[in-house]
């Protein structure tokens, strides 16, 4: 149960305007809404003035709006995961302050005063940048999702977690300014043997993964703004990388050296972690790019329909790290019958798309899917054709179609169907 | 050609953003920053720091410092990561990935521990102790015998049992043409049925609407509870969270105590505190001035931690303080590996915040 009352408050309230609108449009109010006739405290009381607020927060009715954890994953919140409140997202970007969290030793408090960037390895000059050095390339704003390649990881072996919080939420949309690593790279002068770059981080887990140079130097981002402003602590301040489409592990934040060498490192992070053990026991490793994925967050478990039969808006999220997304289905019975959904929003490369599908509803179940099409031609499978590639103990890389069940009273919940 | 000619070439190319010589921004990196940064290890050797440590001595430190999380044996304490075993188990339902049964190479051993472990305390580690380390860590997964020395010499000669079963990723050549192309949109099939649902299991934590609302769903088919969990992740929902403490500030410094609250990050990896807390690899510090050391039932102290109790010790704010500033001085034989704090105030301050923790609230 929940312990905000103000939350209980919103739901009770829309389940009771569900249960007046189930007569539909044109039924008659019973009596004059309070809404409208009493005088709201806000409609006649001074507000607070522009010095009260000088680095904005939501409205107190949005509280429940949060990251949230999932307690018994992980030995200890220093080295574990929050997720993203999907359900109570639209658009495409992801506010700052719900981007989900994967830390493997806390977020570390950096002075960007005291952080520096150092480039070693196989370059004619090795080179040691302050902040101020950094902001002094060129930079570029570019659009990217970060998904945790273990995103579903849960769910390998069938529904597990009701909210797609939790079952889709190690993901976020952003606009990034930073520096191409290639700017960076090609000042310090990549040795022609040169073939990998290894970035590490400045907290005490000293994040390292190994990236092959042709991809540092495609797309990647040495990034300080995230939305607009400084990146938060959380998220790698005062720089991160970027490496878009690829998994996030891999977005090394709090940034303070890249490597070059002739050969890959095989750190913990791409050998014991992030490596996608299959059913005869072998494992894939390097499998950086992020398959095109999409889900229905709405209505999904932690929102369920609320206001009984007729129109209906249905909506989701969809990316793939190969491309854009073109198109997505939605079915409402399970897969029988698929819809080309409605694509609003920014269509940016290895970026989140919107989209939604409205319908009326009868009131009867609903078996909710969202099968996403990527630029490549590629579409998103069901879990079992997944499994049937790559077993159950893969943890990593699960973007299997989500399907979501949805009663007659509108509460919606995690399951896998035929 | 140096950085300065470099940047005045520059200044005259002011039209395209990425400049063929560069921008003259940055210094060049002295060998001794270098050398202080420069910590990564390949399986090739690279990077392997001149030294050598036997099993013997890796298992002495491996149980002063690392056995509190991961078991005197690799065997894992609670949901900590388990290090040792899980041999041939990487075709079954729950596959043991460890050291032994998984990994690839050493290298990653030397490398990751010296680079992050012991949690919460970094690149503490001298070579040596590494090299022993990580000697009875392939001890205890049978792969050299109890009198094996492992020093940057014969590091290379040392193969995993695994390295041969992984391969780079063929996903585009396994997956993406098979899950590519027409789909189908009408009667695509006969009939739909549920096959497992989330609500069976029930882990989902608490607060949300869907906990809220699970009563409301029906009867289950086909119950599966097969829970799983992302890469480092344990297997089974742990006991119930603890609540956080609802704090009373009697007498009690508040912006120190919440200064305290931030260093108390460092002891929260083995100490809980607050309702609700549990003893984990250290014991609940509810109450923690003026009780006796050593004395919590139900927790495993070290043998010097219950004499030292039994002796009369008592926790005072000083004893406390003089405890954290260095507590393997302090106590020779604690079984508490942290490296203490470096200043006074830091001590006071996590003091301070402890007393807000009082056991009428437990
Ligand atoms: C306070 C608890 C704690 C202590 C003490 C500790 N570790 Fe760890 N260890 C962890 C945690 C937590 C992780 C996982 C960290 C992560 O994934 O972010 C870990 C991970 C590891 C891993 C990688 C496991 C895997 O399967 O990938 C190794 C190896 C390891 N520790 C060795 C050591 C050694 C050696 C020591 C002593 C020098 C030590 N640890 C001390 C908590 C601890
Ligand atoms: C790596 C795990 C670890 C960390 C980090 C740690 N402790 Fe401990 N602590 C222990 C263990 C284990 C004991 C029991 C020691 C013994 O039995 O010798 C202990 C004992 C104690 C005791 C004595 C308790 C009693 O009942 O007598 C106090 C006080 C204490 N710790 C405070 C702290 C504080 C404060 C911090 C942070 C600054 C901290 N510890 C950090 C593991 C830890």
């Amino acid at each position: 149960m929940t312990s905000n009352p103000t939350r209980r408050g919103v739901l009770g309230a829309g389940l009771a305007a569900g249960a007046a609108a189930l007569t539909g449009r044109g039924a008659k109010a019973q009596a004059a809404d309070p809404a409208i006739t009493n005088l709201q405290p806000w409609n006649q009381a001074l507000g607070d003035g522009v010095d009260a607020r000088p680095y904005g927060s939501p409205s107190p009715h949005e509280a429940h709006v949060k990251r949230r954890n999932v307690e018994w994953l992980t030995a200890d919140p220093v080295s574990s995961v929050n997720f993203t409140p999907l359900h109570e997202l639209d658009g495409v970007i992801t506010p700052n302050g719900l981007c989900f969290e994967r830390h493997h030793a806390g977020i570390a408090e950096v002075d960007p005063a005291r952080h520096r960037l150092m480039i070693n390895g196989l370059v004619d000059t090795p080179l040691v940048f302050t902040m101020q050095d950094i902001m002094r390339f060129p930079r570029e704003n570019r659009m990217y999702f970060l998904e945790c390649a273990a995103n579903s990881g849960m769910e390998w072996r069938g529904s597990q977690l009701n909210g797609c919080q939790f079952t889709h939420g190690m993901i976020h949309n952003v606009l990034y300014t930073g520096v191409p690593l290639r700017y960076l790279l090609e000042e310090a002068g990549v040795k022609t043997n040169g073939k990998w770059v290894m970035p590490e981080g400045a907290d005490a887990s000293a994040m390292t993964r190994s990236i092959p140079i042709e991809k540092a130097m495609d797309d990647c981002l040495v990034a300080f703004k995230m939305n607009g402003e400084a990146l938060r602590p959380e998220q790698g301040y005062p720089v991160r990388l970027v490496v878009p489409g690829w998994e996030g592990n891999m977005w090394v934040k709090w940034l303070r050296r890249l490597e070059v060498g002739d050969q890959p490192w095989h750190h913990r992070e791409e050998t014991s972690k992030y490596t996608d053990l299959l059913e005869d026991g072998s494992a894939r490793r390097f499998t950086w790019v992020m398959d095109a994925k999409s889900v229905i967050t709405n209505p999904s478990p932690q929102a369920p329909i609320t206001h009984g039969r007729g129109h209906t808006v249905i909506t989701g999220v969809a990316w793939s790290g190969r491309g854009s997304i073109p198109r997505v289905d939605v079915t409402i019975d399970g897969g029988k019958t698929w819809h080309q959904a409605r694509m609003s929003g920014p269509s940016a490369e290895k970026s989140l798309h919107r989209f939604y599908y409205e319908f009326d509803w009868d009131g009867g179940p609903l078996l909710l899917q969202s099968r996403a099409h990527d630029s490549t031609g590629y579409v998103q499978p069901t879990k079992d054709q997944l499994r049937a590639f790559r077993g159950e103990n893969s943890i990593y890389h699960n973007n299997g179609i989500q399907t979501w069940y949805v009663n007659e009273q509108g509460v919606a919940e995690n399951v896998e169907v035929s | 050609m140096s950085k300065f000619l470099k940047a005045c070439a520059g200044a005259l190319l002011v039209a395209s953003p990425a400049l063929a010589d560069g921008y003259g921004l940055g210094r060049p990196a002295l060998t001794e920053e270098i050398a202080a940064w420069d910590i990564d290890v390949r399986p090739d050797g690279m990077g392997l720091p001149e030294g050598s440590g036997d099993v013997f001595t890796g298992e002495e430190i491996f149980s002063e410092k690392c056995a509190i999380c991961h078991g005197d044996f690799g065997e894992a304490v609670g949901r900590w990561p388990q290090l040792a075993g899980g041999f041939d188990t990487l075709t079954d339902q729950r596959p043991v990935k460890t050291i032994g049964s998984y990994w690839p190479y050493l290298s990653t051993v030397y490398d990751y521990v010296h680079r992050a472990m012991p949690f919460g305390d970094a690149q503490s580690l001298p070579a040596d102790d590494v090299y022993a380390i990580t000697a009875y860590l392939l001890y205890l997964n049978d792969i050299v015998d109890d009198e094996f020395e492992l020093s940057h010499e014969n590091f290379a000669g040392i193969r995993l049992p695994n390295e041969d079963n992984f391969f780079l990723d063929d996903r585009a050549e396994v997956e993406l043409t098979a899950l590519s192309g027409e789909v189908c949109m009408e009667n695509c099939k006969d009939s739909v049925e549920i096959t497992m649902r989330a609500a069976v299991l029930d882990v989902t934590p608490e607060e949300t609407k869907a906990r809220q609302l699970k009563d409301a769903v029906e009867a289950v088919r086909n119950p599966k509870p097969k829970i799983d969990a992302t890469a480092d992740m344990a297997e089974a929902p742990a006991e119930e969270p603890a609540e956080e403490a609802t704090m009373q500030m009697a007498s009690i410094d508040t912006e120190l105590a919440a200064a305290g609250e931030k260093l108390f990050r460092q002891c929260k990896s083995c100490h809980q505190v607050g309702a609700g807390a549990k003893n984990r690899s250290g014991p609940v510090l509810n109450a923690i001035v003026g009780r006796t050391a050593g004395a919590l039932e139900g927790f495993r102290y070290s043998r010097p931690m219950q004499a030292a109790g039994e002796k009369g010790l008592v926790w005072t704010e000083d004893e406390l303080a003089a405890f954290m500033a260095n507590p393997k001085t302090y106590m020779k034989g604690t079984k508490m590996s942290f490296r203490g704090f470096k200043s006074d105030a830091d001590a006071k301050a996590v003091i301070e915040y402890l007393k807000t923790f009082d056991s009428a609230e437990m």
